[in-house]
């Protein structure tokens, strides 16, 4: 039943899936580049929000297709339009991870500390959108509401990460302008991570129609 | 002014087959309410309870209560409720050998008036509410049988508010047109709920939806579930109407 709604419904969970992957390379990608400051890979990366975007393109197109041709009603439509929702956060995504690269253009090396909360805070943002993408392929309302937890876990992180690096600013005033872009770092992903909890709220209004806000 | 109607453990039968189960229902003054639901659900015959007209087929039979502004419709004359509960059919059925005039005073006629310039009046007023007097104006004395099927239908709804009903029912009243003479029909309904309280029976969905300020779902001779027409085709309450709104029925 439904045949044509059902496998445009497919093609836009495989779209998102293929989003998510694409995103999860990049921040990978990202990350790495940072640690070792090639500015060579970060125009790479910086690059690749072309592949994300043409993804997130696709989404809306086979959204819009979707909505003229088989007037989807009820939780068909909620599914379509969360889909199109959480392509935009996808694409932020991409767009903040990209935001690191682009830190890496501005960094005057070497490190001023070796980079470990800024992976471990990217690994569990990473975590977050996995989960949130896994929530709405399964539609598993746990899954999605158990995304806020994580999120305050990443927030934790974040605001550790500017301490930390406040207390170096104020030991070697020369590293300002790399604290200040590492702090841009950390914040990017805390927003990345916000995103991913964007996810989980649309899972909730696919499944009950209410809206909920994860992100307090 | 549209009246309320108030349906109470509403049942009827065709033979031994009992075609609605119960139904309770209340239906507010000027608004579009849709029915809607699978063939043989109910729904033609639940509309044609309201004006009394099933009761007179054969071996049909009819037992609850409908009330109209809280005045049961049992106690009313069956032709006098007829006048004031008017009813359009899904095709268009014109008296052939009628002209457009006489198509649309044919039931104040039956209702006794005589008076050329009244019945002139009305008929203009009737036609211009169903949005068909300037198409038809000049060619009053035309068979009504020479307008197209969207023109004819407006024409059967000229005639029943011609009577001036204060409820208007209509069965599939455009599920024979086109979709600009569908657009005609719904844009006509819309202006119409000023004046009368309307229960449309539909088997477009899209329909419904876009006309209607509640919508009732039945199946198999029950009311599944009523409401807001906004809630109902984004947040139904129960699964068989999501199941059957989303097309994913049976």
């Amino acid at each position: 039943m439904r045949q044509s709604l059902n496998d445009g419904q497919l093609i836009l969970n495989n779209l998102l899936k293929d989003m998510g992957q694409e995103v999860e390379r990049i921040l990978q990608g990202c990350i790495k580049t940072l640690k070792s400051l090639d500015r060579t890979q970060a125009e790479y990366w910086i690059a690749q929000d072309q592949v994300v975007n043409n993804l997130e393109r696709q989404v809306d197109d086979e959204c819009v297709r979707l909505i003229a041709t088989q007037q989807p009603v009820a939780k068909d439509l909620r599914k379509i339009i969360s889909a199109m929702k959480i392509s935009t956060d996808l694409e932020r995504m991409g767009d903040l991870a990209i935001g690191i690269a682009k830190v890496v253009r501005r960094i005057e090396g070497p490190l001023c500390k070796p980079l470990i909360d800024i992976p471990l805070m990217a690994e569990k943002a990473l975590a977050m959108m996995r989960q949130g993408l896994e929530a709405y392929r399964t539609e598993d309302m746990e899954l999605a509401q158990n995304l806020a937890l994580q999120d305050d876990a990443v927030d934790h992180l974040y605001n550790q990460i500017v301490r930390d690096l406040l207390v170096i600013m104020s030991q070697k005033p020369e590293i300002l302008d790399q604290g200040m872009y590492l702090t841009f770092a950390g914040r990017y992903l805390e927003r990345f991570a916000d995103h991913a909890t964007n996810i989980g709220e649309n899972v909730i209004y696919i499944t009950t129609a209410e809206r909920k806000d994860l992100n307090k | 002014m549209g009246q309320s109607l108030s349906i109470h453990n509403l049942e009827a039968w065709y033979g031994s087959n009992k075609i609605l189960k119960g139904i309770n229902m209340e239906i507010r003054p000027n608004q579009v309410t849709a029915i809607i639901g699978p063939s043989g659900c109910g729904k033609s015959t639940f509309v044609r309870c309201i004006n009394r007209m099933h009761e007179t087929l054969p071996r049909t039979r009819v037992r609850g209560e409908i009330s109209l502004d809280g005045r049961s419709i049992y106690d009313l004359n069956p032709v006098a409720l007829r006048k004031t509960v008017g009813m359009v059919f899904q095709k268009a059925n014109p008296f052939p050998s009628m002209s457009i005039y006489d198509n649309v005073v044919a039931g104040l006629r039956l209702n006794g008036m005589k008076n050329k310039q009244e019945l002139k009046a009305s008929a203009e007023k009737s036609l211009r509410m169903a949005a068909l007097w300037d198409e038809v104006k000049d060619r009053l004395n035309y068979s009504g049988m020479s307008l197209s099927g969207g023109q004819q239908q407006r024409l059967c709804i000229a005639r029943a508010l011609a009577v001036e009903p204060s409820v208007l029912l209509m069965d599939e009243p455009a599920s024979a047109l086109d979709p600009i003479a569908t657009t005609h029909i719904e844009e006509l309904i819309r202006s119409l709920k000023e004046i009368y309280t309307i229960i449309i029976v539909t088997h477009n969905m899209q329909q419904a939806a876009r006309i209607a300020d509640s919508t009732a779902f039945f199946l198999s001779g029950e009311l599944v579930e009523h409401g807001p027409t906004s809630e109902i085709f984004t947040n139904p309450h129960d699964k068989r109407t999501e199941d059957y709104i989303t097309g994913r029925f049976g």
